[in-house]
């Protein structure tokens, strides 16, 4: 995978940012969408649009099928067996919220604990927070160490006949760790827990296999990954998705309606209340192909390949501190680092004003910021078109940092 | 580079690595912690009022260099003023930050070099912190006090 020539596919890339060639470091927070997805999404709007599942027209039957064909196309890149269990959501966080509100408010009770870990974004967090108000469960938390990985001997000790959940991300969009799911959910499942696992950074950066994580829910998110926003997908064990109770209620969700009751229809779609994002799942249909193409061997050794040469370059300087695994082999592809005690939005308006768009702030993952003991972070978070010279004017526009504050 | 350097005047760049009254009054008759959750920037602000003057304030904090910078040079301002001259000052200062034509510019002296904020809109709020904490005690304290 040649990344200059990736380049070409984004448009977005070739603008110059206050005088300065844009070098986007962003990817963590949103990834571009290639010129294929921008083509396809405009076509689709041009010559198809439609609403799905409702008409019997052939625009109808157009829009039904490429919406269905993105759900069988997910569900070949997580590998898992049918479509019955993937849900499209509008995002990451309303698939994790999915989960804790129609699965949590029904199987949580006071004396049950919930055990997320201290490297969760605020959506796998809040969401269980809310679902524990409600039903008088607990969370407790599984440490992050010194090194940025879970603290696993601390996980056996939290792990009881109590919990009822474990919620971790695959990734860890601040310090990168890659979590050992297959092993966190071998152990939960020992005591009869179920495991919600947040994809939202890993599926855009490496081949995934649900069924080998053995997980019980998987959410994850498209704009990530070369899609537009506003699509979003959960995956849930069907069994479970069977005899839970629906999210939302509208449209679409049901068999037949009276006035007092109604029945639900089949899964997946008893989750999908009302009109989907169509366009959106479009979009994430032709994303999935084109990263197909390029191949997903190939775009984690890019990832890796980058990241080692940022942590490398980034060592050079003085007074910097990088947080979470230092061996790119063990890490999704961004680094987390503070310089020299500057604040980070100094250094994110600095680097801007070099054309370097990089997130500086607490990542929604306050919790960690509070156990790193600080109040936020710089993080360069890197995809399929960033080269050796993204990473170097990084660190060209970070020594002039240092001269303007040193 | 010019904008950068108009945001990062070498005033503020002097208050943020030397703050002036960076210090916890004891007993102070105004205390309020405030912080600017989008940036993780936060301060402590101890002010002293005697017979409707503001006689000394001091602040503890952590952040930017434009939220610490800002307090740093309000601390100055403020001291000696009345009560009603300090609000003043205040409000002019933020009708500045947004962008509106401040009556009195005159009296906003080394504040004007961080008019320069105004460009990064995400940031004023980083320049108001001090200010808004200072005009929220003040209330507290007229509330208090009957003023
Ligand atoms: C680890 C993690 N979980 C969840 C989310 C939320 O994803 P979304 O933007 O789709 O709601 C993000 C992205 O910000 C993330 O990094």
């Amino acid at each position: 995978m040649d990344p200059q020539a990736v380049r070409k596919d984004f448009p977005v890339l070739f603008q110059q940012v206050n005088g300065h060639p844009l070098v986007y470091l962003d990817n963590g927070a949103t990834s571009h969408r290639p010129l294929a997805v921008i083509d396809e999404i405009k076509r689709f709007e041009e010559e198809d649009n439609s609403n799905v599942h409702r008409s019997v027209h052939t625009l109808g039957q157009r829009a039904t099928e490429l919406f269905e064909g993105a759900r069988t196309k997910l569900a070949a890149l997580l590998g898992v067996p049918g479509t019955n269990g993937l849900i499209f959501t509008k995002s990451a966080t309303e698939s994790l919220n999915l989960v804790a509100y129609a699965w949590g408010r029904h199987h949580l009770s006071e004396g049950d604990e919930v055990l997320i870990t201290e490297m969760e974004h605020h959506s796998n967090i809040v969401s269980w927070q809310l679902a524990c108000k409600d039903t008088g469960a607990v969370i407790k938390a599984v440490p992050v160490d010194d090194n940025g990985v879970l603290d696993m001997a601390e996980y056996d000790r939290l792990l009881s006949n109590k919990t009822k959940v474990v919620a971790v991300c695959h990734v860890s969009n601040v310090l990168g760790t890659i979590n050992p799911i297959a092993e966190i959910s071998a152990k939960a499942h020992r005591v009869g827990a179920i495991v919600v696992c947040d994809g939202a950074q890993a599926v855009p950066h490496m081949a995934i296999d649900i069924p080998s994580l053995d997980c019980d829910f998987y959410a994850g998110t498209g704009h990530k990954m070369c899609a537009p926003t506003g699509i979003g997908f959960l995956w849930g064990r069907e069994h479970i998705l069977e005899e839970m109770e629906p999210f939302h209620g509208g449209g679409d969700m049901i068999l037949d309606v009276w006035i007092d009751h109604s029945s639900y229809n089949e899964i997946p779609y008893k989750f999908e209340a009302g009109t989907p994002p169509i366009s959106q799942a479009v979009g994430l249909s032709t994303a999935i192909d084109y990263l197909n193409n390029l191949g997903w061997e190939a775009i984690r050794r890019h990832e890796i390949e980058i990241t080692r040469y940022a942590l490398d370059r980034l060592a050079e300087l003085p007074d910097i501190t990088v947080y979470g695994p230092t061996d790119a082999e063990l890490k999704g592809g961004l680094v987390s680092f503070n310089i020299d005690d500057i604040h980070p939005h100094d250094v994110g308006t600095i680097l801007d004003g070099k054309g370097v768009a990089i997130r500086a702030g607490h990542h929604c993952a306050k919790p960690l910021m509070r156990k790193l003991g600080v109040g936020a972070t710089n993080r360069a978070s890197f995809y399929i078109y960033n080269t050796h010279s993204d990473v170097d004017a990084l660190v060209d526009a970070l020594e002039s940092c240092r001269k303007m504050f040193g | 580079m010019s904008d950068l350097e108009d945001l990062y005047k070498e005033v503020i760049l002097d208050h943020y690595r030397t703050p002036r009254n960076r210090a916890k009054i004891e007993n102070a008759d105004v205390h309020l912690h405030r912080d600017n959750p989008l940036c993780g920037d936060e301060i402590d602000l101890y002010v002293d009022i005697e017979d409707g003057r503001v006689t000394n304030v001091g602040f503890e904090g952590r952040g930017c260099s434009i939220s610490q910078a800002s307090v740093s040079m309000m601390t100055e301002k403020l001291k000696g003023l009345s009560i009603a001259e300090a609000e003043e000052l205040a409000n002019t200062f933020k009708s500045m930050m947004q962008g509106e034509a401040a009556e009195d510019e005159d009296a906003l002296g080394d504040l004007l070099a961080l008019q320069g904020v105004q460009k990064y809109p995400v940031r004023i709020k980083c320049a108001l912190l001090g200010w808004n904490t200072f005009l929220e005690g003040v209330k507290v304290h007229n509330e208090k006090h009957g003023a």
